[in-house]
């Protein structure tokens, strides 16, 4: 995440309601963002019971489509074969509205970013993708797709629009006045609303292991409206990045930049699960070879949960020791507050990765007790 | 050498407080530094025989946020830790300039005191930042 001098930094359209709303700016990925508004733990808690909104509107949400022929028959397959020449996951079965999570890999496997590709619910627009990438490498993203598939796809970015996400076992109770749509959708199903002579995309998925949704809204009065009115609901709070954090990392859910890089494959990364069977048999798309033999041999290390067995956090840095030796590092690491103990994730040798195995955690030169754990520490309450 | 008969409290510039009575000083954060890290999770406190130099990292407080340094406000030897702590992290949040002291300096150079600040002079410097 590159935190650029206070002059460069974007704001998104919230940006005044967060001030309103007493939050706590600071930079983040090329733009000013609340850090928190009440307190990372409050936020934490209420998001887990109630409903959370953040402000996501710094990621990178596009559309991808054909130059021609779109809404015509054939065009989803003709979008998916486009874009599978970057991602290892299955585009071309999505059903209409479905989404999927993948990863961009440069050709040694690496994973350049994790995003959610969604084929557009309406069949006038077969041939059309919905993807949300990275906020911290949108623009290496889109210029990456944007040459591999020059003259014969268009990348509409829509990062100037507002983007939200409503999260927390309330989420459906409190949007489905404003969208009725919302309660019809199952995890990772998309809607394409027209509202108002307006248009919008309410996805139900999220980054902390909780029932919720993304909404993509136009940048002006009515969206701003929106926002307003679902602050406006006295089951949800305005969150900030650091409960997001929090969140996440207790759902297992990797940080790009930190769980996983370009120097990390997926099946490193304990993301094999997003390269559908059909993929592995074509074995067609970038790092192929490395990845496919990474599946059938196992790598040399592997992402897991890591659980410090003391009250002393071990956060990304921090070196995982077995009988003094350097096994591991920790990449993500804080306290979870529904867990109420320190949480960490990181890369250990692919023996030690048996949830169990006792590890040290180096934290500031003292090796403190933790564990390998499964992932994720809290278990998720996404609508199947 | 300088002596203080009366307890007297200076303030740091990292928003530490320094309680200090006869050769001893008493050491914790300041409730303005405990209200920006938010909930406290974990302290490490000082070993009791330790020797620090004025400005050493002393003790580390991590918040559900971040790891946050506590620099030796004097130089001195630890004769005291608030082992309290460690069970109850939150007691700093609660009690920052009380009950969630960190720890007890034997100071070895009363006069270091002199680049602290009183009460007064550390409310003019919060209003800054």
């Amino acid at each position: 995440m590159a935190d650029q001098a206070n002059d460069t930094l974007r704001r998104t359209p919230l940006h005044d309601l967060h001030q309103e709303h007493g939050g706590k700016m600071v930079p983040f990925a090329g733009y000013e963002m609340p850090v928190q508004f009440e307190g990372v733990k409050p936020e934490h808690l209420w998001t887990r019971e109630h409903a959370g909104l953040f402000d996501v509107s710094h990621m990178g949400p596009c559309f991808l489509y054909l130059k021609e022929g779109l809404g015509q028959p054939g065009a989803h397959e003709k979008i998916s074969a486009l874009i599978e020449r970057l991602v290892p996951s299955a585009i071309s079965t999505l059903k209409p509205g479905q989404g999927r999570l993948t990863v961009l890999l440069n050709e040694d496997g690496g994973i350049l970013d994790d995003l959610i590709i969604t084929r557009m619910p309406d069949a006038s627009l077969d041939g059309m993708l919905y993807i949300v990438v990275n906020g911290a490498v949108k623009h290496d993203d889109w210029a990456l797709i944007r040459e591999k598939l020059a003259g014969e796809a268009e990348l509409q970015t829509a990062d100037d629009r507002i983007l939200v996400a409503l999260q927390g076992p309330e989420a459906e109770a409190v949007l489905t006045p404003h969208f009725p749509e919302a309660a019809e959708l199952s995890f990772m199903r998309c809607a394409h609303v027209q509202k108002d002579g307006q248009r919008y995309m309410v996805s139900r998925c999220g980054y902390t292991g909780e029932d919720g949704f993304e909404l993509l809204l136009p940048n002006n009065e009515t969206g701003l409206a929106y926002v307003r009115n679902l602050l406006g609901d006295e089951r949800v709070k305005p969150i900030g990045l650091g409960a997001r954090d929090s969140l996440r990392l207790e759902a297992g859910l990797c940080l790009y930049g930190h769980d996983m890089d370009a120097s990390r494959t997926p099946v490193e990364a304990d993301l094999q699960w997003v390269i559908q069977k059909s993929r592995r048999e074509r074995a067609d798309f970038p790092g192929a070879e490395k990845i496919l033999k990474q599946i059938a041999e196992g790598p040399a290390e592997k992402r897991v949960g890591i659980l410090p067995l003391e009250r002393a956090p071990a956060r990304e840095g921090t070196e995982i020791h077995v009988d003094g030796q350097l096994v591991g590092m920790v990449t993500s690491g804080g306290f979870g507050p529904s867990t109420d103990s320190p949480v960490a994730m990181g890369y250990v040798r692919a023996d030690l990765a048996n949830p169990g195995t006792k590890i040290d955690l180096m934290v500031r030169g003292k090796a403190r007790a933790g564990e390998v754990a499964a992932l994720p520490f809290v278990q998720p309450n996404y609508k199947r | 050498m300088t002596q203080f008969t009366q307890q007297t409290t200076f303030y740091t510039e990292d928003h530490e407080w320094v309680t200090v009575h006869g050769d001893l000083a008493t050491v914790g954060i300041t409730r303005y530094a405990a209200e920006q890290l938010g909930d406290v999770v974990f302290v490490e406190t000082p070993e009791v025989g330790k020797t620090f130099k004025k400005g050493d990292d002393m003790a580390v407080v991590e918040s559900v946020k971040a790891a946050s340094d506590v620099y030796a406000p004097l130089s001195g030897e630890v004769v005291d830790t608030n082992s309290a702590l460690a069970d109850s992290p939150e007691t700093v949040n609660e009690h920052p300039e009380g009950e969630g002291w960190f720890c007890v300096i034997k100071f070895s150079d009363g006069a270091e005191t002199r680049n602290l600040m009183d009460k007064d002079a550390y409310f003019e410097f919060c209003k800054g930042q």
